[in-house]
């Protein structure tokens, strides 16, 4: 820029400008900087790390406290998928129950965010609070009642859910919800409101402005939201743990907990660590490939 | 756009009516429900705490199990969210200096939040096993995980662990909005960093900073799966209040487990009161739903001004779109 509008600079005197000499004290911040970063790297990856070499040792080593595996051993991903610890299914079941609560949260939840971004009505500042404290709640004062009503202990409810999809997905929907309505408030309020009086100027319905215009245009910030539910509803412990009692019915998290492995009474260190691996390395792929999404996601919607 | 409200608006009172209906089923228990099997307990469940203690003996000496787990739960509390902000803030002030490998440092933060939390109590169970890496780092033998003060401190770490990296994202998307040249004044008025840092920085991020703290304590208050996968049950120097109403709850006794865990939710209530009051904590964040709170209170300053002068009362001026920001 320097070049085009003084064209008496000489090149060594832009190459001066642009190279402005640094100081002791940028280094230093510099350099603090660096290893300040360093340390958040190491602070966030080494017990990740520690399992990861944990579950490549041999099935007997469990408990040793080399930092390189030694031999590398893929023996505990084989115990994981033993039949007695049943955690295919446990995959399988948590795979279902995250893929249908984020599905059902996104459908009620674009229309209730949509409506409360969008319209003016009273008491939406009490709707908002209600829904922020609805994700507050504290999972083990509604499961009780809910444990109650499942194991068919209510006269008026003489269905017995306990180990089905519905008794894990419905409470799971508690805590979905809101977080799912609360993100996409804040991406719908992004939307500039031109957008719809433009495509009902051009003679859309309302409701043809939401679908074509605004849907598409949300797009982004839905998918976010999937991401952040289903990641949520997938890291689900107490809920699982509470209604589903049959090994069969367990999600990945519960069956972890379960985790009793075949080399009897000591604890199956490298199985445990290998199912961890398992579970986790989906997830950490899926918020590395849409890591910025994720982090406009959780700041913009300030949703924990 | 009465379309949208009659299409929109139904979700949003299901959604609310289903929400309110889990939460106040809640209560049922406690108040007493009337049916087959059970009688009206009144009150008598949250009276037998105190008249009928069941005495535990966990870090704090002996006492009844649910006092026990209030402290614990407080304690918890209290050392998690502290160290966390402390952490999370530093993490955010480094990450803001940074000028390359911001995206590995957030690659790199974002791993805690996505491993599920049993997950991660598993990992630093064995971390911190009596023969584990922990004592191998420190050269110690602590029993980390046998049911002492030890184990509460192992489930601080986890906890920390997992949650600070959150809050320095949160802290980190508040000083990017903080302008480059309110430090440059700063500078020139001569202040040194740490001025800068207390001066600016800090009441600044400060409502981005409270609505994180606010939201990580009432999580920390329901904590529940890391010290069950970690230390695992009935070791009371770790229980929480929603473990202690879980084991309640599954030993069938569901009007104690329903008593103990409206203690936690009265508990959680009242903290998050005193944050939104004390601290100002804006939860809601929806700049319209203040300016409609502010307009009416005006519209009420104002009527009471024209009727104590005897004029007539104006008329509300009402509309229903809104452009996202506030006009009144």
């Amino acid at each position: 820029m320097t070049t085009q509008t003084h064209v008496h600079t000489s090149a060594e005197e832009v190459h001066a400008l642009a190279h402005r000499k640094r100081s002791g004290k940028d280094i230093a911040v510099l350099v603090g900087g660096i290893i300040g970063m360093a340390v958040i790297v190491i602070y966030c990856l080494a017990p990740f790390y520690w399992m990861i070499v944990s579950s490549l040792r041999l099935p007997t080593m469990g408990r040793s406290t080399d930092f390189i595996p030694n031999p590398v051993s893929f023996a505990n991903y084989a115990g994981v998928f033993d039949p007695s610890n049943n955690f295919g299914r446990a995959i399988i079941n948590s795979i279902i129950v995250s893929t249908v609560v984020t599905v059902l949260t996104l459908l009620f939840g674009i229309l209730a965010a949509y409506a409360l971004a969008r319209l003016r009505f009273r008491f939406k500042g009490a709707v908002l609070a209600i829904i922020i404290a609805c994700s507050m709640f504290p999972g083990i004062t509604l499961l009780i009642p809910l444990f109650k009503l499942f194991t068919g202990s209510y006269p008026w409810f003489p269905l017995n859910w306990m180990n089905t999809y519905q008794a894990l997905i419905i409470p799971s929907l508690s805590f979905g919800l809101p977080l799912c309505v609360w993100n996409l408030t804040a991406f719908f309020r992004q939307l500039p409101v031109e957008l719809e009086q433009a495509a009902m100027v051009d003679g859309c319905t309302p409701g043809q402005a939401f679908v074509r215009v605004i849907l598409p245009l949300a797009a982004p910030g839905i998918f976010t939201t999937a991401i952040i539910t289903f990641i949520a509803v997938w890291n689900e412990f107490l809920i699982a743990l509470t209604f589903a009692t049959r090994s069969d019915m367990y999600t990945a998290t519960v069956a972890i907990s379960k985790f009793t492995g075949q080399y009897g009474f000591d604890t199956p260190w490298g199985s445990i660590m290998a199912a961890g691996v398992l579970l986790t390395v989906p997830l950490i792929i899926l918020v590395l490939v849409f890591q910025r999404r994720i982090v406009a996601g959780l700041t913009a919607g300030g949703v924990k | 756009m009465l379309v949208i409200a009659l299409v929109v608006g139904f979700p949003i009172l299901f959604s609310v009516r289903e929400s309110l209906f889990a939460s106040s089923s809640g209560v049922d228990p406690t108040t007493g429900v009337l049916q087959s099997g059970e009688h009206f307990a009144g009150l008598s469940n949250f009276t037998d705490i105190f008249s009928n203690p069941t005495l535990v003996v966990g870090v704090w000496g002996s006492m009844d199990r649910l006092v026990n787990a209030f402290i614990n739960t407080t304690f918890f509390t209290v050392v998690c969210v502290v160290a966390e902000t402390i952490i999370g803030v530093a993490m955010a002030v480094i990450m803001s200096k940074a000028f390359r490998g911001r995206g590995l440092v957030r690659a790199a933060i974002l791993v805690p939040w996505a491993i599920p939390t049993i997950v991660s109590a598993k990992m630093w169970a064995l971390i911190f096993d009596a023969n584990g890496v922990a004592n191998k780092l420190l050269g110690q033998n602590i029993l980390w995980l046998a049911d002492n003060s030890y184990s509460q401190w192992a489930v601080i770490v986890a906890d920390v662990w997992k949650t600070a990296p959150f809050i320095g994202l949160l802290t980190l998307a508040g000083l990017q909005t903080i302008p480059d040249e309110v430090y440059e004044a700063a500078r020139v008025d001569g202040a040194s960093g740490w001025q800068q840092f207390t001066r600016i920085t800090l009441p600044l991020v400060q409502p981005a900073l409270v609505v994180a703290v606010l939201f990580r304590t009432l999580d920390t208050m329901r904590m529940f799966d890391l010290p069950f996968g970690m230390i695992g049950p009935g070791k009371y120097s770790v229980e929480t209040l929603s473990m202690f109403a879980y084991f309640e709850n599954n030993a069938l006794r569901y009007g104690p487990a329903a008593a103990y865990s409206i203690v936690l939710f009265l508990y959680i209530v009242l903290v998050a009161f005193l944050f939104v009051k004390l601290l100002g904590a804006d939860v809601v964040g929806d700049p319209e739903a203040k300016a409609m709170a502010e307009a009416r209170k005006r519209r009420k300053v104002a009527a009471r001004q024209a009727k104590a002068e005897g004029r007539p009362v104006p008329k509300p001026v009402r509309s229903t779109i809104t452009s996202g920001d506030s006009p009144s």
